[in-house]
This record gives structure tokens, C-alpha cells and sequence, in this order.
């Protein structure tokens, strides 16, 4: 890319509205998944690992632990795996941390800039299947170890309503009516979820069991990270309403951590 | 063998920048204010949807007067400069002033080489953490940059109304005074009282983190220009 120059396009290779598909003309090899091919992954690659949005009254609330592996050794104990997408959605990540965070970044870009070209924001419909556009990209890089599975979810002002969506490695988008859990330990945590879930359950209700199911994973899943009380470092935690997306500090979520700690998902009374 | 006639290098330029100067003057006006609590745009334009004024990046705003597809596109090339910068470098490093002196290459190229010059004039404003620290750069058809301190008026009657501003702006003014200032200055040039409904405003708050640029519209620009 010249950084001197207004990038012009003639009217057949315009890129339009898609960021992506701008950086596919002018610098290719920075599309994440797209460089590049051989053989597996010859290291231990760093691993995201539970991460869950369950639906309620208001919204949906996202959260993730915060443990990233490679391997059998902890490679980061304060990985971030839930992030704003824009102003009325969040994406979360399972899968290998650096194309994932690669390709969170690209999808942030890709939303803001389709708001500034178009001068209208998209759908959330619309949002979701950029993403899965993304993960289907990703299929080359998937292949060789690399896999990135997100959980999108936000407020959609049409329907007035939170929504949930998961992805599979090919980029198959599906929606789920309540609630979705991925990796490692994502089966223990929609478990404990499914348990607890009830139509118009409110916010609060909805954060406490987040935090729970991912306590339950913990409990189960070595690759998940429990609250850890010597250091201070509880799950992330966000909230999309109608007003927005709203991160919980890390404050929010140490107090509310402490009052749920010492319950059943962490084995009391067992 | 015919010969073409010869047209002095002088006499080219000339009449490029009349038919460039015809065409904008032909636009409505819009004016820009630095103001207590950011930037503020005002401009004249009876559209809902079809914007003068845009948002290009976290501080930086665009804004065009002339012929609408050509300023269109200079802000769309705008949005996608500095969404690449941003995302292969880091979003502090998009700067007004790159993109400032990209849009003037960008004209001065089209004014010098090509049948046609733009018909517009555009404005790149970026908001700072201080009042001190905002940036206007007005840039005319032919490329040329202006730093503007304080305000800045783009638009066919751009001398009328900056010779009105000359007086009655004062620096660090709130912004709802801002507001009204530029609607007032605007209708004095056109001889009638512009409604809210005949005005685009949109400012750059000067909050201290994302996105800064925000449209004032609908009865919030009401109660701005009734209060």
C-alpha cells in the first residue's frame, strides 16, 4: 500500500462498501488465512478456550475465561477472548489466539467501514454472515491447525431482541434460539447453562450463570482457567442491550465473581 | 497538415479554474467552527440523506461543497485510505494532515492532467484533546492546502460569510452558540431564515476516547438553534 495516495479503483474492481475485499486489491497477503499454505502446524500453537453468550429478556451477555494453551502449558493467563465488534455486537473467540485476534480486528474494521461507506450501519443478519465470510476464508489456514470458531451475538433493533450465532470452521453460520458455548471446555458450560436457562431470565440472572457455566467448564477442562484468587483474574464479561455493548470491568466482574465463588459448578458438597 | 491552435500554459489554467470556480459557486455554502467542546460543521443542505458531511476516522471528519458524485467519492477514497492505515499501522497513526495532503496530490494531479478538474472544495477536520490542538484543512479544486485556525468557510459565497465570521466569531465558544452562528451567517448569505430542516449539522466531540463524530439532527438541532 502507498500511503501518499488516495487508493481510486476503475468501475470493475471497485471493492464497494467491503474492507476486505479493499485490502484483497491492495495488499492481499495481509488478509488473515490467506497466505501462505503446506503442511500442519509444526509448533504448539496458542489455544483460546471456553468462551459462551446466553440470550436473556434485554440482550445477550457474552464471556469467556481466560486461559490460552499451547500444548500442555499455560501460554497466557489474562487472554481476551470477548470483544466489541461495534456499538450492538460482540464477537468471541475459540481456536488458535493469533488468527483469531487477527481476524476479530479485520471484522471490526470491516463493520465500522461499511457504516462510513454506506453511511448506514449493517443488520445483524448482515453482520453475521461478513463474520461467516471470514471463517470460510479462514478454511486453508483451518486446515493446517489454525482454527478460529467465533460466537457472534448482539441486540437486533429490528426484531428488538438479543441473537446468538455460532460458526464451524467451513463458515457455517447458524443461529441458536438461546444460548451456545465453544471450546475445550464449552461442552461443560452449556451443560451447566442448559441447566439454569429459562425464557425471560433478566440480566443479572443471565451474567451469574455465564460466570457459572464457565466455572463448570474450569472445573472439567484443564485448558480452562478457573477465577484465580491469588492473582485476581475472573472471566470477561459483556453485556449488549438496546443502548449498546457494555463491557463489564474488571472490577464488575471480580465483586460478582466473589459472591458466586464456592458453589456446586466448583464441586461444594461433593 | 493542420496545425492546433496554441494555448498558452497560463490561459489553460485559467479557464480550468473558472469552470471549477463556476461550478462550486453554483453549491451552497458550509461553514466550520473550533469550539469549546469540539468541531462543528454547519452546512446548507436541504438532503436528509444525501450527506455533505461524513465521518472518516476516530477525530477526523470530511466535508465537501460543489458537485456531489465528485466529493462523494473523494470521501469514500478518504474512509478507505484511512481504514487501511489504520489497520496496518495502528489507529493513532491516521492523521488528518496525511490524509490532508493525499486528498490535495489527489486534486492537484486530476486539476493538471485531466480533461476535467473537480468541482469541489473539501474540508479534513480533526479534533484534539485541546482546543489548540484541532486541525481544519480547507483544500480548494486545484489542491491547494489552507491550515485554517479557528473557522473556516467553504462555497461559493466563502468571502461574504468569512468576512461575517470575522467579527462574530469568538474562539472557545459552546457549542449550541457555535450552531447558531454558523446557521445565522448561513442565512444572512442567502437572504432567509434556513430552517433546521434546511440544515446538515454534525460535530467532532471532543471526548477524550473512539469514535468522535456525531450527526445533530431532528429536535435535538431544534432545540440547539431555538435555545
Amino acid at each position: 500500500m502507498n500511503d501518499a495516495s488516495l487508493p481510486f479503483f476503475g468501475p470493475n474492481l471497485d471493492p464497494g462498501s467491503s474492507f476486505v475485499d479493499l485490502l484483497r486489491r491492495v495488499a492481499p497477503h495481509s488478509v488473515p488465512g490467506e497466505a501462505g499454505s503446506g503442511g500442519a502446524a509444526p509448533v504448539d500453537i496458542t489455544h483460546g478456550t471456553t468462551v459462551l453468550a446466553i440470550r436473556y429478556a434485554d440482550g445477550v451477555v457474552m464471556a469467556g475465561d481466560r486461559r490460552a494453551v499451547a500444548g500442555m502449558t499455560i501460554a497466557s493467563r489474562r487472554i481476551e477472548k470477548v470483544f466489541r465488534a461495534d456499538y450492538l455486537s460482540g464477537v468471541a473467540i475459540a481456536g488458535a489466539a493469533g488468527p483469531s485476534v487477527d481476524m476479530v480486528r479485520l471484522f471490526q474494521v470491516q463493520l465500522e467501514h461499511y457504516e462510513k461507506v454506506e453511511g448506514e450501519g449493517l443488520s445483524l443478519e448482515g453482520k453475521a454472515n461478513q463474520l461467516s465470510q471470514l471463517v470460510r476464508a479462514n478454511l486453508p489456514a483451518a486446515l493446517q491447525g489454525f482454527v478460529v470458531v467465533p460466537l457472534f451475538a448482539g441486540y437486533d433493533e429490528r426484531r428488538e431482541r438479543g441473537r446468538v450465532f455460532s460458526f464451524d470452521v467451513t463458515g457455517g453460520k447458524y443461529e441458536e434460539t438461546d444460548f451456545q458455548a465453544h471450546g475445550s471446555g464449552g461442552v461443560h458450560a452449556r451443560n451447566w447453562i442448559k441447566a439454569g436457562w429459562r425464557e425471560g431470565i433478566t440480566g443479572d440472572e443471565a451474567t451469574a450463570l455465564a460466570l457459572r457455566g464457565l466455572f463448570a467448564a474450569a472445573d472439567e477442562d484443564a485448558a480452562t482457567g478457573g477465577p484465580d484468587l491469588v492473582r485476581r483474574i475472573f472471566p470477561t464479561v459483556a453485556r449488549i442491550e438496546a443502548t449498546g455493548f457494555q463491557a463489564l470491568t474488571d472490577e464488575q466482574v471480580e465483586q460478582l465473581a466473589d459472591t458466586l465463588l464456592g458453589g456446586r459448578e466448583e464441586g461444594a458438597g461433593l | 497538415m493542420t496545425m492546433p491552435f496554441y494555448v498558452s500554459p497560463e490561459q489553460v489554467m485559467k479557464d480550468r479554474a473558472d469552470y471549477a470556480r463556476k461550478g462550486i459557486a453554483r453549491g451552497r455554502s458550509l461553514v466550520a467552527f473550533e469550539s469549546a467542546d469540539g468541531i462543528v460543521i454547519v452546512a446548507e443542505n436541504p438532503s436528509r440523506t444525501l450527506f455533505k458531511i461524513s465521518e472518516i476516522y476516530d477525530r477526523i471528519a470530511f466535508a465537501g461543497v460543489g458537485k456531489y458524485n465528485e466529493f462523494q467519492m473523494l470521501k469514500i477514497a478518504g474512509v478507505r485510505h484511512a481504514d487501511l492505515k489504520g489497520y496496518s499501522y495502528s489507529r493513532e497513526d491516521v492523521t488528518a494532515r496525511s490524509l490532508a495532503n493525499a486528498y490535495a496530490q489527489t486534486l492537484g494531479q486530476v486539476f493538471t492532467h485531466e480533461m476535467k478538474p473537480y468541482e469541489v472544495e473539501i474540508l479534513v477536520a480533526q479534533v484534539g484533546d485541546e482546543p489548540e490542538a484541532d486541525e481544519l484543512f480547507h483544500i480548494l479544486y486545484d489542491g491547494t492546502v489552507m491550515d485554517e485556525e479557528g473557522f473556516t468557510v467553504l462555497g461559493g459565497q466563502a468571502e461574504t460569510i468569512a468576512r461575517a465570521l470575522e467579527t462574530q466569531f469568538q474562539s472557545g465558544m459552546p457549542t449550541a452558540d457555535a450552531v447558531r452562528l454558523g446557521a445565522s451567517v448561513l442565512s444572512d448569505a442567502d437572504q432567509q431564515s434556513l430552517p433546521a430542516a434546511q440544515l446538515e449539522v454534525a460535530m467532532l466531540d471532543r471526548a477524550p476516547t473512539g469514535r468522535a463524530f456525531r450527526r445533530v439532527r431532528g429536535a435535538d438541532l431544534e432545540a440547539l438553534l431555538g435555545g
